[in-house]
């Protein structure tokens, strides 16, 4: 039953990497130019990739950093010694 | 750990801390950002504890000191998104582009870089670096006071 299982996600698998779509050939390119040819200019930052993280998508990094803060906390709750 | 051990991270200590601001404060030129740049920090503390024994660094940083060093970050990148809101259309707007602080337009396409450029990129960098060097800190820290009490 085992092997029944490695063949079917193993098929899987190479099913899904013969369908892959072509490296650096979109579908639709249109935001991928829009921040290559104004990320520059907008967000006044040579690196795009970081523009996009702290400025295009400035609100999904929050709520990154608000895992962190909770995870934090949470550990800091469960192992943080008391003087009593 | 041995003498030999505690003397060669006491000299890395520095190097690292300075790596870590750096990639911290090149977040919006080259690769790297508040992240990576913080992680890099964090593990310099953890190279600490890990030579010397967690009980000596808690002598120099206390975890409820690292921890708020973290709210700290954290209050920065959101009263920065709430200037973003007040001074102009929406959260988190980039509203230092242009201003003399942080705003200098780089030319179109690649070029070597300009340090005072990005708007609040390097302050919402700079903030999230203070909160994962503090928080990943303090985490391991508490983590090796409740580990045991050997060395």
């Amino acid at each position: 039953m085992r092997w029944v299982a490695f063949v079917v996600f193993a098929a899987f698998l190479l099913f899904a990497a013969y369908e892959l779509h072509p490296f650096g050939e979109p579908d639709d390119s249109r935001m991928d130019d829009y921040i290559i040819s104004n990320a520059q200019n907008e967000t006044a930052a040579n690196n795009a990739v970081t523009s996009v993280v702290f400025d295009y998508r400035g609100y999904d990094t929050l709520g990154e950093a608000t895992v962190l803060f909770t995870a934090i906390a949470g550990a800091l709750v469960v192992l943080r010694r008391v003087k009593k | 750990m041995t003498p030999v051990v505690r003397t060669i991270a006491a000299l890395i200590f520095p190097f690292i801390i300075i790596f870590s601001f750096y990639v911290i404060m090149h977040g919006h030129l080259t690769p790297g950002g508040g992240f990576q740049g913080g992680a890099i920090g964090a593990s310099a503390i953890v190279m600490l504890i890990v030579a010397y024994g967690a009980r000596n660094v808690k002598k120099k940083a206390k975890e409820e000191s690292l921890s708020i060093f973290e709210s700290i970050g954290g209050l920065v990148f959101v009263i920065v998104g709430i200037i973003g809101f007040v001074a102009a259309s929406s959260f988190l707007y980039n509203f230092l582009v242009g201003e003399p602080l942080f705003g200098t337009i780089p030319p179109f396409g690649s070029n070597p870089g300009i340090l005072n450029s990005g708007g609040i990129l390097p302050i919402l960098n700079i903030a999230v670096g203070m909160k994962v060097i503090g928080g990943l800190a303090s985490v391991v820290l508490v983590m090796a006071l409740a580990g045991g009490d050997e060395e």
